[in-house]
């Protein structure tokens, strides 16, 4: 059974949660930026630190990388579920 | 710049015909600068790129009789135009031809270290990979196979740990072999992902032939796709008007292809790692994620972050200031002594000019070298071991009231050691208004020499409680800065904003090498500053302070001093509080040398109490204040000029800050008087 999951922006994530990336708006210098990170259409993003206010950490190809609120708003990903 | 030219004038290295020049390239945290101080040592030669204002490092070594000139390419996660480093680093390639380039990739990250790799590869330079930190590889568990990845890469794959000094022999031989022609490996270039293929195919079709030199066609066509905006202004002034046309009809179509391009170097990554890595599964909780429960959190985070800072301004002050006393007692006196000896033949003015003028300026500037080095020490170990990245990120959201985001705090960080470096470590950041706004309040924050005439005259005006004073200065300091900061982005910058993204690095041990030769570059260039604009400035002041009639109370500085003296009253201080604090933009601490001058103790033990009994502890207060938030010192002002390259970014930040510590040093003392002190 397959079920359609919604997609969310990245900052919703809770600390622990998977999600497969989806799209990155907020420019297309940014996006381009994080593509070069690692963060291509796809990939497995963890997240690894999020307290619901200020900056995030999220694990993207076996690196750390803190984000802004606003970054990590901006980029909508979709919950694994299993 | 090119080792066989711009090196050829500059420095004491015979540069011959045998010269070897290897670029080194490398994404930040990957060891490549200990890979790149490991094999030059003190052998290095630090500039800027010509034009730019992004460090340029170059260093030299013999090897089996081949002299090698290394070049350090700005740290960079790819070679896209996203930065200045990046345009950097693919212009040297292309354009110089170094014989041979070194990427240095991380073994315990091998994916994201790959990316670079997977760019460098495409350009016309032969390539080494030197996979360095496999010891941190093997404490995680991961297990790699170099020859595996060299087979797979069709590149020469060094494996190496540039902390311990494993590997480097390896990795010699093998661009000794390289530069021989004796590998023959043919290198597996990534590809882009299929659906973009047939785009990428026109594209070249179109620009064929009207590609400017250095560039290879395919690798401009691949550039255009992703979008490179540097790129494709050289494209397009090469091209005629109907190829630019139908070009840019396919690039319009397919604006989304640097996804594509990105995915299908991390496709080509993927096959590279699954056939070297066996990948065991990660269960343990690493240091890491440990520490970052503590570090990154945002609230005890702040605090851990203050008592680091705390530590670090007591160690530096513990450690710093006898040496400094020490310095000026065994050192610049009896030099001063000395030398007024053996000038004592000499016309009085040549006399005063080395004894008061250099000796009493350059040398008492100097004297703050132990205090620096520190200073610098200490941040250098916080940097190396991996913690600065976690300060920018708990000072994201307060570094956000001014627009700014949580990098920008790291060079204000590194001011409290000294506002030069500060100002030259906005280099960090991204966005051109962000790094200008950064400068422009990084003089506020107090530096080792302002915190010494804290710490020199607080304790005879306010007993116990100095401690208390000197950290509420600081604080002022800090909500000065803030408050600046965030005015000039409602009011210039409009509220501009930039991204925050920051690579939290693996908290791992520090290189004592690598601290060691940070501090001592820094120190270097203070030196050299010392020896050149402190120099010239000194003179210049001692000149004014000295004609036309000899002595300081009828000089011109001190008539400029009458002149100021009613704004200087606004504050509390008279004319002579104000030369001083007027001495202090040649360098911060001259206030109290002026001071000893004009109260004609000189070298008196007692001129903090001879002050305590001429003005009431609220004109102190308000000329601590004042000499907190007063404009920034010679130096600091031609690193902003040089930073910012405008003259005039530079005069209204002098003119911003003159405003302000007056104001606030005029508030200061009417409160402090109002309560009575």
């Amino acid at each position: 059974m397959q079920t359609i999951t919604p997609t969310l922006p990245l900052a919703e994530l809770k600390p622990g949660e998977h999600a497969r990336l989806i799209d990155i708006s907020g420019g297309k210098g940014i996006a381009c930026r994080l593509s070069s990170l690692g963060f291509t259409p796809g990939v497995d993003i963890e997240m690894t630190q999020n307290y619901g206010y200020g900056p995030l950490v999220v694990t993207v190809r076996g690196t750390r990388i803190a984000l802004g609120r606003r970054e990590a708003r901006n980029t909508m990903v979709q919950r694994d579920l299993e | 710049m090119d080792c066989h030219t711009s090196t050829a004038g500059k420095t004491a290295v015979p540069v011959t015909e045998k010269t070897v020049t290897i670029a080194l390239a490398g994404q930040p945290n990957m060891g490549k600068s200990t890979l790149f101080n490991l094999l030059t040592g003190l052998n290095q030669h630090v500039g800027n790129w010509p034009g730019k204002t992004i460090e340029h490092r170059e260093g030299y070594f013999e090897h089996n009789a081949i002299h090698y000139c290394l070049v350090d390419l700005p740290g960079t996660y790819s070679l896209s135009a996203n930065s200045p480093e990046e345009v950097i680093a693919r212009e040297y390639i292309l354009r110089e031809r170094p014989d041979m380039v070194v990427a240095v990739v991380s073994a315990a990250n091998l994916e994201r270290s790959l990316y670079l790799v997977s760019e460098l590869i495409c350009l016309p330079a032969p390539l080494v990979v030197a996979l360095n930190m496999m010891d941190v590889a093997e404490q995680e568990g991961l297990h790699l196979e170099a020859d595996v990845l060299q087979a797979a890469l069709g590149v020469p794959v060094i494996p190496m740990t540039a902390t311990r000094a494993a590997g480097i022999r390896e990795l010699l031989q093998e661009v000794e072999r390289g530069l021989k022609g004796e590998r023959h490996l043919v290198p597996h270039l990534p590809e882009i992902r299929c659906d973009h293929r047939e785009a990428l195919e026109e594209v070249v079709g179109y620009i064929e032939g009207h590609v400017p030199p250095p560039y290879p066609t395919d690798w401009a066509a691949m550039k255009l796709l992703e979008g490179d905006a540097e790129m494709t202004q050289r494209i397009r002034a090469g091209l005629p008007a109907d190829c630019w046309e139908a070009a840019h009809g396919v690039l319009e179509k397919h604006e989304d292809a640097y996804l594509a391009i990105a995915s299908g170097r991390y496709d080509w990554i993927g096959r590279m790692i699954r056939a070297a890595v066996t990948h065991p599964r990660i269960g343990q909780i690493s240091l890491t994620d440990r520490l970052d429960r503590w570090a990154t959190h945002p609230i005890l985070g702040l605090f851990i972050l203050a008592g680091i800072l705390g530590l670090v301004f007591w160690l530096t002050f513990t450690l710093g200031a006898p040496m400094q006393e020490w310095l000026v007692a065994s050192i610049v006196a009896p030099l001063g002594a000395a030398a007024a000896g053996l000038l004592a033949g000499a016309p009085a003015w040549v006399n005063g000019m080395v004894v008061d003028g250099i000796i009493g300026g350059v040398g008492s500037v100097l004297t703050f070298l132990p205090i620096m080095a520190i200073f610098f020490a200490s941040f250098g170990l916080l940097e190396d071991v991996g913690y600065m990245a976690r300060a920018a990120y708990v000072m994201d959201n307060i570094m956000h009231l001014m627009g700014l985001h949580g990098k920008s705090f790291l060079p204000l960080f590194l001011g409290f050691g000294c506002n030069v470096p500060s100002v030259m470590g906005t280099r960090v950041i991204e966005s051109a208004p962000a790094r200008l706004l950064t400068i422009l309040v990084a003089p506020l924050v107090p530096c080792t020499a302002r915190m010494a005439v804290v710490a020199f005259m607080a304790p005879a005006f306010f007993g116990a409680q100095a401690t208390l004073v000197s950290w509420g200065l600081i604080l002022l300091s800090m909500i000065v800065l803030v408050g600046l900061g965030t005015l000039l982005n409602r009011v210039i910058f409009k509220g501009e904003r930039s991204a925050f993204i920051m690579e939290m690095p693996l908290y791992h041990l520090p290189n004592a090498r690598t601290i060691g030769i940070l501090v001592w570059q820094r120190s270097l260039s203070f030196v050299k500053k010392a020896g050149t604009i402190i120099l010239a400035m000194s003179v210049g002041i001692w000149v004014l302070s000295v004609l036309p009639g000899g002595s300081l109370e009828t000089s011109i500085l001190a008539r400029l001093g009458q002149i100021v003296a009613p704004v200087g009253k606004w504050m509390g201080m008279d004319w002579r509080l104000t030369v001083a604090l007027l001495t202090s933009f040649l360098a911060k601490e001259n206030s109290i040398a002026t001071l000893g001058v004009l109260f004609g103790g000189g070298e008196n033990v007692g001129l903090a109490q001879t002050l305590a009994d001429a003005y009431s502890p609220a004109a102190a207060l308000s000329f601590l204040t004042v000499s907190l938030l007063f404009i920034p010192c010679a130096a600091t002002v031609a690193v902003i000029r040089q930073e910012t390259g405008s003259w005039r970014w530079t005069l209204v930040n002098i003119a911003l800050l003159l405003v302000i510590s007056v104001a606030i040093g005029a508030a200061v003392y009417a409160l402090a008087s109002g309560i009575g002190l």
